[in-house]
């Protein structure tokens, strides 16, 4: 009997411990990211961020008085599972928004899941298939694939390079710069002599190479992400490939250069400019979000900031300023992003509209290159 | 121009080939006292060289290594005493799925203690740049660090097999079990430590490699279908047989790249995997007569 009391008396202390949390008014936003698996070098820092936001917001006071639930759904990069959540957190949870996934694969999934659910959806990944044609309730706030390969090619037209070979990893993120490479390259008057595709777990990549050097190029592109990018980048230097190496936008996070070590050196890749935060002049108008959501991330997870968070970041800032603006309605929160502009985020300054759910510009890619095992600027 | 590519091709086959054959070696320590496949054994490397990375952040290399070995060893007898040792009789479908379900199991695990980054040793000798050119041949000195590494492991592992009374033991257990139990060997503890040799050879492996491969929470799983490749390839149980075959390959995966696209690498190591398999199950050095013999 007094253990029954005990009992009956624990329980009441713990609804009472749990009932304010009820009590208070919540908007719960939803994430599906690629927290692991092979993508996870994307979902890994954005969910850090968004815990950290949400954390943030919330010691705020919340948008409004309300507190946000954040909800985080790891796929691992698994597509069905990216499908199961978007239904689970749409119908089961009823968030007011999804941000994510990470990959483009994933989104392409979910796109008319979310569409037809009426749940607003910041996608994190890159392609731009993902808001071309534009989905009513679909958006992303990274830089479009096609910009990177634009960007790269204007920079081999002022080098002078014509002739190229191309190397990319047998991911969804290989395979989607493959293509975009080979469609872009005649535009400006690049040819590529050799285009090959390497597994994503390979362990040496020294015939591959070996191949480009039989061919009469100037520069190699390579699309792929960690070992593989580095593998390339030590086995280019030591059967003595001498030209110009050029990475996706995969490449910026300063692990890999400390991962590729001397053989980082030189390579040449598009970037926001997060990751030459310090280096902007005091003019530069994302300088002040950049260097705060660096020293923020920095201290709280002792890990070096990514541009792939950079990508969360904006996508969490740009739902709470809309949510801000015109309260928690889902239709109007849509019609604020959708017409929002001039906003000063991680990746670049986002200008939306009803045909542009990206709103960043080719200006918001830098070149940047490696020197002294740092990024830095190109051409500077 | 023809001619450096040839050897250029020529050196890129055998440092793929060096790196799978130090994974089949452990492969064929089990094998050789249990006579089953131990499908953990690519996380044996990945564990190795792992902790010898952690270790190398305070520690001077050799050190590092010594001690990752010495641990992933720790890990190896611990795995058989928890899981393997008390099971009466083992059938091999069994200790197969045991091995396969270890593997998941300490993938996560990694992945939960060094997370998802990327690591490597540092070179032993010289950066990631070096490379000796010999007649326009260029060469990494970790290659012939691996390639050193491995020919003492293989030596020292014949050796074992053939003159030591424990490795006589362990061969007499694979080859019948309830015959060496009569003999008075105690089979539960040779298995373990097979297990514990086979956990060091691969954390060794998993040290000498890194440099050039790199090591990830999720390696072990490339690797060891590689190595298991080319232990088959040999023929199972041999080790200096893994070596030849683990060349073999490595060159026909490098000269595929010359010809064909660098996509179809990987069909090729598995097509001579079901070649083999169909039509000389025993491998390429085994005998047949004696594969007749064994339960698989």
């Amino acid at each position: 009997m007094k253990r029954l009391k005990l009992f009956v008396v624990s329980l009441f202390i713990l609804t009472m411990a749990v009932s304010p949390v009820f009590a208070a008014d919540t908007i719960k936003i939803g994430a599906i990211l690629a927290v692991t698996g092979p993508a996870s070098f994307l979902g890994s820092p954005e969910a850090k961020t968004l815990r950290m936001l949400t954390d943030e917001v919330n010691a705020g006071g919340g948008i409004n008085g309300e507190k946000i639930e954040l909800i985080i759904k790891d796929s691992g990069a698994n597509p069905e599972k990216a499908i199961s959540f978007a239904k689970q957190l749409i119908e089961e949870d009823k968030v007011f928004a999804i941000i994510g996934p990470s990959t483009s694969g994933e989104t392409m999934k979910i796109k008319n899941i979310a569409q037809e659910g009426k749940t607003i959806l910041l996608s994190c990944a890159a392609a731009e298939v993902i808001v071309n044609p534009v989905a009513k309730y679909v958006f992303k706030t990274p830089q479009k694939d096609s910009f990177a390969v634009k960007k790269i090619f204007m920079q081999m037209n002022k080098m002078g390079i014509k002739r190229i070979g191309v190397v990319t990893g047998n991911t969804g993120f290989g395979k989607a710069g493959k293509a975009q490479l080979a469609k872009i390259a005649p535009d400006y008057g690049i040819k590529i002599l050799v285009s090959e595709v390497y597994d994503k777990k390979a362990t040496d990549l020294t015939a591959v190479v070996t191949k480009l050097k039989s061919k009469d190029i100037q520069a190699v592109v390579n699309w792929s992400i960690v070992p593989a990018q580095s593998i390339v980048a030590k086995n280019m230097k030591q059967i003595g490939l001498n030209v110009p190496l050029f990475q996706s936008h995969g490449f910026g996070n300063i692990k890999y250069v400390k991962a590729a070590g001397a053989a980082a050196e030189g390579i040449i890749f598009p970037a926001g400019r997060l990751l030459v935060s310090d280096a902007l002049p005091k003019s530069n108008r994302q300088r002040a979000v950049l260097l705060k959501y660096k020293k923020d991330y920095e201290s709280k997870y002792h890990e070096a900031v990514s541009t792939f968070g950079g990508h969360a970041y904006d996508a969490f800032n740009i739902l709470v300023k809309a949510i801000r603006e015109v309260g928690p309605d889902r239709e109007k929160v849509r019609d604020a992003i959708e017409n929002m502009k001039d906003f000063v985020g991680t990746g670049g300054i986002f200008n939306f509209s009803p045909t542009d759910h990206n709103g960043l510009g080719m200006d918001s890619f830098d070149m940047l290159t490696v020197r002294n095992g740092r990024f830095v600027l190109l051409n500077k | 121009m023809i001619i450096e590519l040839f050897f250029q091709y020529l050196v890129a086959g055998i440092t793929y080939g060096i790196i799978y054959s130090t994974v089949a070696i452990g492969f064929n320590i089990i094998y050789n006292a249990t006579g089953i496949i131990n499908f953990a054994q690519g996380e044996f490397v990945m564990i190795g060289g792992m902790t010898a990375v952690t270790l190398n952040a305070f520690l001077p290399l050799p050190l590092a290594i010594i001690i990752a070995v010495i641990i992933t060893m720790v890990v190896g007898a611990l795995i058989d005493i928890i899981f393997i040792r008390w099971i009466v009789n083992p059938s091999v479908l069994r200790m197969i799925i045991i091995t396969i379900g270890l593997s998941i199991v300490i993938r996560e695990i990694a992945l939960h203690v060094w997370g998802d980054g990327v690591r490597a040793l540092p070179y032993f000798t010289g950066n990631e740049i070096t490379s000796l050119s010999i007649a326009g041949v260029h060469i990494s000195p970790q290659v012939l660090w691996v390639i050193g590494v491995c020919s003492v492991v293989v030596i020292a592992l014949n050796f074992f097999f053939s003159f030591t009374l424990v490795g006589r033991q362990m061969r007499a257990c694979a080859s019948n079990r309830n015959a060496a139990r009569l003999c008075g060997i105690n089979a539960k503890n040779i298995v373990t430590l097979s297990f514990v040799l086979s956990a060091g050879i691969g954390a060794l492996a998993g040290c000498v490699i890194s440099p050039i491969t790199y090591v990830q929470y999720d390696s072990g799983t490339g690797l060891a279908i590689k190595g298991f490749t080319v232990a088959i390839l040999g023929g199972l149980g041999n080790s200096m047989a893994a070596v030849a075959a683990g060349i073999i390959l490595g060159i026909l995966e490098s000269f595929s790249i010359w010809v064909l696209p660098a996509a179809y690498k990987d069909a090729i190591a598995i097509s001579i995997l079901l070649i083999i398999l169909f039509y000389r199950p025993s491998g390429l050095f085994g005998s047949r007569e004696v594969f007749r013999l064994k339960e698989f």
